[in-house]
């Protein structure tokens, strides 16, 4: 199985009529994803030129075309309001691909997730394919996927597409891929897919990219050691970038140690997961630990 | 974002939040006027640039002080006002260079007991604001945190509830304050929080938030930093941004969406994808190379964008040849590729360059490179593309 999607999905597209709503609602059911609804209010009632019936609310989508997982392309003030409104409309999976939504819009929405059973993967992110299952809930090219026993987790957009490419170059494939997003605040984070990957019975091996800043992959560290017993492989983007450049004196304070890739790649060693020295070599560091 | 020191000590005065007096000279002001109509005599004279540790610092013409003056009369406030303004001040966060100090700040000395350090920002962990008070104020709070962390206070604020009086009177209980000067501490946190929400700041910090001799809270200095993308819904606090202060190719690609970092090398990269740009740079480095720049181009750069983000890597006068590495998603590579020949027609390029597409329409955009004429040599992976720019250029 993959994790989080499959082929009964059914996906909103919040944010359908817009240009980048209508583009990749196209190409993601080209993939085979069963996108069912849109969301735009002031135009329920109407289709999209590829017949996919537009609400003027999650809710009535739900209702109507029995949702359960939203595809945000929401404009960056506004976004928030709209993963609210489908936090509210209780969907199990919202995918938000905007980029540069206030860092206290997403405090409140983290906030209501606590509170809710709803997941979300980004935002600021490319979303979530299982090749194998046909589907592609985001913006990533689907020509470089190909099913298979690898799972990927990044926080990066492009640099996920690398990695995937470097495993289908291989003649292996993925299960699931995620961006969970570059932001500050997000929603999964690298060890919530890395404990649902390690769970997944089809998920042979994972691959997880991250970068500096924040703890995320020290977090996913400690879990490995403890409860991983698939070969991981991971690579963290960063080791030559300048410090502090969007973060103040008290930021650095509060993360410590954490937050270079210096601790990252420490915590993960540790952890006996198998460092990809370049971005070049992530799928060959990962088969090399895999064994095949 | 971030602004001058003057200009947050005036945002925590809309806020209520006591601060000494002080007045602004720029550049080209009638200082003895100014000077002249200060009811006080002793003058601390605040050099006003966008980066910390301004007091350790030191001018590039020797001034035998740094940033941060104080003057026992008006005559030599303006000798040091004269010696400061068009000097460069060079301190830890400013990096050798240094910056020029354009303004200073004219601030009356304040005489107090006791000295904290306070700061509000965001905790990603917790996913939640965090207030952080030390009983040790007017150092480096790194220094504190390292060696008395028992001194650093902190309050997870519930962002339904905001920061209460409750959590505050707890705080004051700990650090010993009166009752009265509890209460005083209190409003002043809870208008502390309400800027930090009004305006989407990303931190305040007040270094040292005193008592003075009459037992009143008093902000002697203060910094505020602003989440940019909160930019949009602040039209007022983006009025506050002083262009001089930033490296003016950064300013210019931030009128086109692109993400841009000068830095200290002569590799110039151009990459879609924040990730993939770091890597794009680590790599380069691993090879023996030094990057010039980060460059996002962003995830829907069109071909105007790109030629824009050339020709502002361009500009960098260190610059021995430039890597391009797309991988096309929303981004498509025949548009990076026409971008590419417009500016580097409109530019007369002659430096080598190397380029790496993969993604989508990777080969229209090949066949658009190709048929300019453009001496370019392609790379077939992320390997290739940074050991070969590294080899061109030494």
């Amino acid at each position: 199985m993959s994790i989080l999607v499959n082929k009964e999905t059914r996906v909103v597209v919040c944010g359908i009529t817009g240009k980048a709503g209508t583009f990749h609602s196209n190409q993601c059911l080209e993939f085979g994803t069963k996108i069912v609804a849109g969301v735009t209010p002031g135009k329920g009632g109407q289709m999209t030129g590829s017949n996919i019936p537009i609400f003027n609310s999650v809710r009535e989508s739900v209702a109507n075309e029995g949702v359960d997982t939203a595809l945000i392309f929401v404009p960056p003030m506004l976004a928030a309001a709209s993963i609210m409104e489908c936090i509210g409309a209780n969907l199990k999976l919202i995918v938000c691909i905007t980029e540069g939504i206030p860092v206290l819009d997403m405090v409140r929405v983290s906030v209501a997730l606590e509170h809710s059973n709803s997941r979300l993967v980004g935002p600021n992110c490319p979303g979530i394919i299982s090749p194998g299952q046909r589907c592609k809930i985001g913006i990533m090219p689907a020509y470089i996927h190909r099913p298979g026993p690898i799972g990927i987790v990044s926080r990066s957009g492009t640099l996920t597409y690398e990695a995937v490419w470097q495993v289908t170059q291989r003649g292996s494939g993925q299960s699931t891929c995620i961006g969970i997003g570059g932001d500050q605040i997000i929603g999964m984070t690298h060890l919530d897919v890395i404990k649902m990957f390690n769970a997944d019975p089809e998920t042979e091996a994972i691959l997880m990219v991250g970068e500096i800043g924040g703890n995320s992959e020290e977090l996913a560290a400690a879990y490995i050691k403890q409860y991983v017993k698939k070969p991981v492989a991971a690579f963290i983007a960063g080791v030559s970038a300048p410090q502090g450049r969007r973060m103040g004196h008290a930021g650095a304070i509060v993360s410590g140690n954490q937050g270079s890739a210096k601790s990252k790649l420490t915590a993960l060693r540790d952890a006996g997961v198998a460092i990809a020295e370049v971005p070049s070599k992530m799928a060959e560091t990962l088969f090399a630990a895999y064994g095949k | 974002m971030n602004i001058h020191e003057y200009q947050a000590q005036n945002l925590l005065k809309e806020f209520n939040v006591p601060v000494p007096f002080g007045v602004l000279v720029t550049a080209g002001d009638d200082y003895q006027a100014i000077l002249g109509a200060l009811r006080f005599d002793k003058i601390c004279v605040k050099a006003q640039i966008h980066a910390g540790g301004r007091g350790a610092g030191h001018f590039k013409n020797d001034l035998g002080h740094g940033g941060v003056k104080i003057a026992s009369s008006k005559k030599e406030a303006l000798g040091v006002i004269k010696s400061m303004i068009g000097n460069t001040l060079v301190t830890k966060q400013t990096g050798n260079g240094g910056k020029v100090v354009r303004k200073v700040y004219l601030v009356e000395p304040a005489r107090f007991s006791r000295e904290y350090y306070v700061a509000i920002l965001v905790d990603r962990n917790l996913r939640r604001p965090i207030l952080m008070l030390s009983t040790e104020g007017g150092v480096d709070i790194e220094a504190i945190a390292d060696r008395s962390p028992e001194k650093l206070h902190r309050i997870i604020i519930e962002p339904s509830m905001g920061l209460t009086t409750s959590q505050i009177k707890e705080l004051a209980g700990q650090i010993r304050l009166t009752v009265e000067q509890a209460q005083e501490l209190s409003e002043l946190l809870l208008q502390l929080y309400a800027l930090f929400i009004a305006k989407d700041c990303s931190l305040i910090e007040i270094n040292p938030l005193v008592l003075d001799r009459s037992g009143h809270f008093l902000a002697i200095d203060s910094k505020i930093n602003f989440d940019d993308n909160a930019l949009p819904r602040r039209p007022d606090i983006v009025k506050l941004r002083d262009v001089e202060e930033e490296n003016p190719n950064e300013v210019e690609a931030l009128q086109y969406n692109l993400n841009y970092i000068a830095l200290g090398g002569n590799i110039a990269c151009l990459v879609n994808g924040a990730g993939l740009a770091m890597a794009t740079m680590d790599l380069i480095q691993y090879h023996g190379g030094q990057p010039a720049n980060f460059l996002d181009i962003g995830g829907g750069a069109n071909e105007e964008q790109i030629t824009r983000a050339f020709k502002i890597i361009l500009k960098n006068p260190n610059i021995r040849g430039i890597v391009v590495n797309i991988f096309g998603g929303i981004v498509k590579c025949d548009a990076v590729a026409q971008g590419i020949v417009n500016a580097a027609q409109a530019t007369l390029l002659s430096l080598p360059m190397v380029v790496r597409f993969e993604g989508t329409n990777v080969g229209e955009g090949k066949e658009v490179l190709k048929k300019s004429g453009l001496r370019i040599t392609f790379a077939e992976d992320l390997d290739g593309a940074a050991s070969k720019i590294v080899n061109l250029c030494q």
